[in-house]
């Protein structure tokens, strides 16, 4: 049969393809050419490696053997990524993923409209014509966190939809969406197709009936293509009706596992009506905002009972209300008769919960995970391995056992958390979404399962689901709206009611006459001007090094994450103030009140004297007299005294004759800077007494000379005016560093990195437009230190206040960009947060002249105090603070901080990746 | 009972598994509690090394030349300038010191003018300005005396101060340093990696999970405390034996092990602090926050970098409810002073009932908020 999709141009070329990651095999020898202008679906079982071939065509993840080609050039040369990064639109796995979830709707579409390029009136038009045929239009405000699953899905079409891409890649972009919203969000893509006809689309999904839509497909399996045709062709090869069955038919024998036509036995009630859950009255109010309104349901033992519903209708808040997660505002819940109290730990053991988003330890790998649970929901020691097993064999996770959660592929994630759901046998299983973006074939067997847990183990299911399949499977089904249960039957019975052709014509019928918009209001899109090739071409091309207005765009981005988190810049103002006061008034150099005893062995008026004459220092605070060695011992090991003074016997006696005499000193070296002074004071003292001993013998002093001091600068030695201009610099150092250190990680952990990696936006406008920001933030924190220094402290600028802020604004992009670059080489936020603190707070405190001046420091910490900008910044603060100096006395230390910026800059720009590998 | 005590096992090693899948993590704490104790041990030289010294010597005499050839390396780096280098080098802090001798000072001296020597002194370098200026008045005045004592007969009186330094007697830097240092690294180690933890459950939804499983709140906190609060009692005692007793030589006078109670006490209330924080901060940024804004003063103001006598009265008083004061005096108490618990006991006292308060006031703020954190 000729294909007429083959004879086009292949938009993507593929050729020998293989990925590995570590030593799982993801794709393998892989070579396809996928036609242009046309909507191509992949599908296959999970893990399969269609995730991994969309990030390869994407340019999100770096090609490791083989060739891809896309839209006419070799994907491995940078140069060309660069050119057709504009023109290829990405969408990754995951509700939202890429997209900002403190961002509203209008600010995320705002960002990605200006990463592309456009000017203000174009992003205007795009957005509105975009959000009004999707009808996200009314949610403009909305941040992108709070919307529903479907509508973050429609977001994220629309910021990929923003710069009209040529090829438009889509992985999985229904999964977890409701029917109502699927529906309109393939409207969406026909009607844009429509328009821009030049546009090919490349979809992975785990819905047969999507697939069917497509013009063309590939089934994959193992890494490699089974099948390629239309979906017809599909059909006939296989000699199938559905698609569903061609899927099933053209897996290989092992993986089909059996697989066979579910069959469900009736449920046998058999006269006792046994009463697993029970709600009456279930309301769940969060401010003004009622997620669940009044939700009344019986389940009887060992029944399935579904719950069907847009997403955001309040399902999931119901089962956690169920499961004693969250306490209901109003009504009641029982379970087997007991009422349901979050406290209540006997209740929890007998139910097993899966939640919609994975919630699994990512840190511990699949058995990990599975042991963990089965120990702590109490499985008989001797039972777990076994238990363990059979749910590893039950969920097809053998192989996978020893792989950490995250280098799962979201199918086989889903298995492994509804396979912790079930590892301790419960009575009653609460399952959220449990078959999102799970393959057909692994659902069957998953059902099959449950229907084998409920008829024979008598285990009562409560489960939702958007696949109407399933839900027809279900004893009975609930549909909800809006808070509210619209219906509740067994599935035949709803569709005979609604007089539907399928449950999932009865489901959208309900949910329209209870409000739901069902044509999502969808205007079309005003037939914008086409972008031509040469002109997406031209705007490459103008900006591929350096654009300014991506780097704004990720600027206003960052600076509106931090205004979206007010506590935090709070924290960063007010923080850095008190942390002045304590500092400054806290920290004190000055060695007073020390204290001391003394032990008398002569007692006498002369020893009496002697003590009188320490007693009468500042520097000395007297404690009760020591009365042996053994006292001695014990109250300076108790850090009691820091000085005891031994006059010994005869002391008097032996000063009358003109003997030598000794006074001991027992002076605590534990703290070695004080014990000098101490042995300081003491030499004074002891100099003082002996002046005075002679003049009272009436003889004079040997004329000498004098030494006058002079302390400088700060003539009273006063802490605070020595203090206060160290520490701005070290709260300098410290505050922004940790501020920028999770910017980049963060994006890491939680999935948004991935506009790095497919937007043309390069590595130095990335950095430098977060950094912007919030060395800003830094700069006002530093007006607001020296304001409260000068005002509040009384220690004013002497010198250039000039020189001192240009001085801190350098600073200020070494500190920022210090924390940048931690968070390019870490991978979790607890790391870069670590590494933050240990390589500002080290060095800043000890090795930049805090309390010792680098100059005399020695070995490492030396080295680290010289080449550490912050060693500088405390000279310069120090000169204009308290020496009256300028820029030309201190250009010096400028020196060292300007080239420091470039070399942190630098090796952060370097040390972050482009791609993913 | 029992059942609490497993999950309480449980939950802990998960959270060690944490650990060792976060290699950069684990590179970090061994790189604190190695390379860091080490350079700081290392870094402060014992007294005054290199206090760079500049010299003015107007006299240009013999007795000019022997005080200033008796201000040698390496306690002083001296410089011989002029009079007019002297306020540019103090202004750019080359000179922390600079010590003018006046024209016929020699003269004067003989002739019983009393001339005077005047020394400025940096005086925003404060650690070094003091001990520095006595160390150059005893120097300067010994020469000065000496030398005169071959012109005049002594009439001192013969009274000697005999002073001996208890615990550390060459006043040797490394050992306040190292120790210093590990106490610091307890401190941060313990807040973060709690705190961090309990913080990364929430942004990862995982708490949720753990809220319907048959665990109490109590459990998952106190398995965070122990598990996390091990780690950092290992790693502390080892870097105790190996990097400060075997690579510094630092004597240690006391037992190691009392030391070690102490050090899990402290992590008693720290770890219970980085809980408390975390449920106080809602996301990793706003905790790391406030990570500097707790973690800045309980370290400088413990007494581990300057005197505690000498602040003020009132950031005395406050610091004494920190854990890290009692723990620095129990520190110094016990590695330096080889205090037992017969004298030490106060401050173990003090830290186990900080820790007691820090521990249940955390526990009722985990237990109320952890349900909003799902």
């Amino acid at each position: 049969m000729p294909d007429s999709f083959v004879q086009r141009p292949p938009v993507a070329h593929i050729a020998g393809v293989t990925l590995h990651y570590g030593k799982t095999l993801a794709i393998d020898d892989l070579s396809l050419d996928i036609p242009s202008d046309c909507m191509v679906g992949f599908i296959g079982p999970d893990g399969v490696g269609k995730s991994s071939l969309l990030s390869l065509i994407s340019g999100a993840h770096a090609i490791q053997e083989g060739t891809v080609e896309v839209l006419g050039g070799d994907m491995r040369e940078k140069r060309h990524r660069d050119n057709v990064c504009p023109l290829i639109a990405y969408m990754p796995q995951g509700l939202g993923k890429n997209l900002y979830p403190t961002l509203s709707v209008e600010e995320n579409l705002q960002f990605f409209a200006r990463l592309f390029g456009h000017g203000a009136a174009e992003r205007r038009r795009r957005i509105d014509d975009l959000t009004r045929s999707t009808g996200l239009y009314p949610f403009l405000g909305r941040p992108a966190g709070k919307l529903s699953g479907g509508m973050k899905q429609k977001l994220g079409l629309c910021c990929s939809l923003i710069h009209d891409p040529k090829l438009l890649i889509l992985d999985e972009p229904t999964t977890g969406v409701d029917p109502l919203a699927r529906a309109q969000f393939w409207n969406l893509i026909n009607r844009i197709r429509g328009q821009q006809p030049g546009m090919s689309v490349v979809v992975a999904t785990a819905y047969m009936d999507e697939a069917q839509k497509f013009d063309w497909l590939v089934v994959m399996d193992a890494g490699k293509i089974l099948a390629t045709g239309t979906p017809k062709e599909i059909l006939a090869r296989t000699n199938t009706d559905s698609l569903e069955a061609a899927f099933i038919a053209l897996l290989p024998e092992e993986k089909r596992q059996g697989h066979k036509e579910i069959v469900i036995p009736p449920l046998d009630s058999n006269g006792e009506e046994d009463v697993a859950i029970e709600a009456k009255g279930l309301t769940m109010r969060f401010g003004d905002f009622t997620a669940v309104d009044h939700v009344n349901f019986t389940i009887r033992r060992g029944e399935i009972f579904g719950f069907l519903g847009s997403n955001g209708c309040g399902k999931s808040t119901t089962m956690k209300m169920l499961t004693g997660l969250l306490e209901p505002s109003e009504g009641e819940a029982w379970m087997f008769g007991k009422k349901i109290e979050p406290s209540n730990i006997d209740t929890r053991k007998r139910i097993g919960y899966m939640s919609q988003a994975f919630s699994l330890y990512s840190e511990l790998t699949v058995l990990q995970n599975l042991v963990l649970h089965a120990r702590l929901f109490h499985v008989p020691p001797e039972q777990v391995d076994e238990r363990v097993n059979e749910m590893l064999e039950r969920f097809g996770l053998t192989k996978v056992q020893n792989i950490l959660p995250d280098n799962l592929p979201l199918g086989v994630r889903q298995r492994l958390s509804l396979a912790v759901a079930m590892v301790h046998h419960p009575d009653i299983l609460i399952l959220d979404e449990p078959t999102s973006g799970v393959d057909p074939v692994a659902r069957d067997g998953f059902w099959e399962y449950l229907i084998a847990l409920s008829r024979n183990d008598k285990v009562t299911i409560f489960i939702t689901t958007h696949f109407m399949n399933e839900a027809e499977r279900c004893d009975r089904i609930s549909l909800m709206h809006s808070g509210k249960v619209l219906a509740s039957e067994a599935p035949a019975t709803l569709v005979e009611e609604r007089n539907a052709p399928s449950l999932e014509d009865a489901f959208i019928q309900y949910l329209i006459d209870a409000g739901a918009d069902a044509e999502d209001g969808g205007e079309g899109l005003a037939p914008a001007a086409a972008v031509s090739q040469e002109e997406h071409a031209e705007r490459a091309k103008a900006s591929r090094f350096f654009s300014m207005q991506r780097l704004i765009s990720y600027m206003w981005r960052e600076a509106l994450e931090l205004k979206r988190d007010p506590i935090r810049g709070t924290l960063v103002l007010f923080g850095s103030l008190i942390l002045l006061i304590i500092m400054g008034y806290g920290i004190s150099l000055d060695v007073e009140n020390l204290r001391y005893a003394i032990l008398d062995r002569d007692q006498t008026m002369l020893s009496n004297n002697y003590a009188l004459n320490i007693k009468g220092s500042r520097y000395f605070i007297e404690h009760p007299p020591v009365e042996n060695y053994q006292e001695l011992d014990k109250r300076m090991k108790s850090g009691e005294l820091s000085v005891v003074l031994e006059i010994p016997p005869g002391f008097a006696r032996d000063v009358e004759r003109g003997d030598p005499a000794q006074v001991g000193a027992w002076i605590d070296g534990a703290m070695p800077q004080r014990a000098e002074t101490i042995k300081g004071y003491l030499q004074m003292l002891h100099t003082g007494w002996l002046q005075d001993r002679l003049t009272e013998a009436g003889i004079e002093a040997p004329s000498m000379a004098n030494i006058e001091v002079r302390y400088r600068y700060n003539p009273d030695v006063l802490s605070l005016p020595a203090m206060v201009p160290a520490v701005i610099p070290i709260l300098l150092l410290m505050i922004p560093a940790m501020l920028t250190a999770l910017s980049v990680v963060r994006e890491k952990e939680m999935g948004s990195i991935i506009n790095l990696y497919v937007t043309s936006v390069t590595r130095t406008e990335f950095l430098l437009g977060k950094q912007v920001p919030y060395v800003l933030m830094a700069m006002v924190n530093f007006f607001l230190m020296t304001a409260m220094a000068v005002f509040l402290f009384d220690v004013h600028v002497k010198g250039s206040f000039l020189a001192l802020t240009l001085a801190a604004f350098i600073y200020c992009i070494f500190t920022t960009g210090f924390g940048l670059l931690a968070s390019t080489f870490t991978k979790s936020q607890i790391a870069a947060i670590f590494c933050t603190m240990v390589a500002t707070m080290i060095p800043a405190v000890q090795f930049s002249g805090l309390i010792n001046p680098t100059s005399s420091l020695t070995g490492g910490g030396r080295f680290i105090g010289e080449i550490y900008p912050a060693t500088y910044m405390l000279t310069i603060s120090r000169g204009i603070f308290s020496k009256a100096l300028g820029f030309t006395d201190l250009y010096s230390s400028y020196i060292p901080m300007m080239i420091a910026v470039p070399v942190i800059m630098c090796t952060a720009i370097a040390l972050l990746k482009k791609q993913e590998v | 009972m029992k059942r609490h005590l497993v999950n309480i096992y449980r939950l802990g090693i998960k959270e060690l598994w944490g650990l060792v899948r976060d290699p950069m993590l684990l590179f970090l704490i061994a790189f604190t509690f190695t390379v860091s104790t080490y350079t700081s041990g290392t870094a402060v030289p014992d007294t005054i090394t290199h206090a760079p010294l500049g010299i003015i010597d107007e006299d240009n005499s013999q007795l000019s030349q022997r005080v200033i050839s008796a201000l040698y390396p390496p306690m002083f780096d001296t410089f011989e300038i002029g009079l007019d280098d002297a306020d540019k080098g103090m202004d750019n802090g080359i000179y922390t010191f600079v010590l003018d001798i006046p024209p016929s000072f020699q003269a004067d001296i003989l002739a019983g003018r009393e001339p005077s020597i005047q020394l400025n002194v940096d005086a925003t370098r404060m650690s070094q300005a003091f001990t520095g200026a006595g160390y150059i008045q005893e120097i300067a005045m010994g020469e000065i005396s000496s030398f005169m004592q071959r012109y005049r007969s002594n009439t001192q009186l013969p009274v000697d101060l005999e002073m001996r330094m208890r615990f550390n007697p060459n006043l040797t830097q490394a050992w306040f340093g190292s120790l210093m240092d590990i106490i610091n690294n307890i401190t941060m180690m313990a807040i973060i990696l709690t705190g961090t933890a309990l913080i990364r459950e929430r942004e990862h939804g995982t708490i949720e999970h753990l809220l319907a499983m048959p665990v109490t709140p109590g459990e998952i906190m106190i398995a965070k405390v122990w598990s996390m609060g091990l780690v950092v009692l290992v790693t502390s005692g080892a870097s105790l034996v190996f990097v400060v007793q075997g690579l510094l030589n630092v004597h240690i006078e006391g037992s190691i092990p009392l030391f070690l109670v102490g050090v899990a006490l402290h992590l008693f209330a720290t770890t219970a602090m980085g809980i408390f924080m975390a449920t106080v901060a809602r996301n990793m940024p706003q905790f790391a926050m406030l990570l500097i804004l707790i973690l800045l003063p309980l370290q400088m103001l413990s007494g581990a970098s300057t005197p505690r006598e000498s602040m003020p009265k009132l950031v005395q008083d406050v610091m004494q409810f920190a854990p890290t004061t009692h723990f620095v005096e129990l520190g110094q108490g016990v590695l330096y002073r080889g205090a037992g618990i017969d004298v030490a006991w106060k401050q173990f006292l003090a830290l186990a009932a900080i820790g007691a308060v820090f521990f249940i006031v955390s526990m009722v703020r985990f237990r109320k908020t952890i349900s909003q954190m799902a």
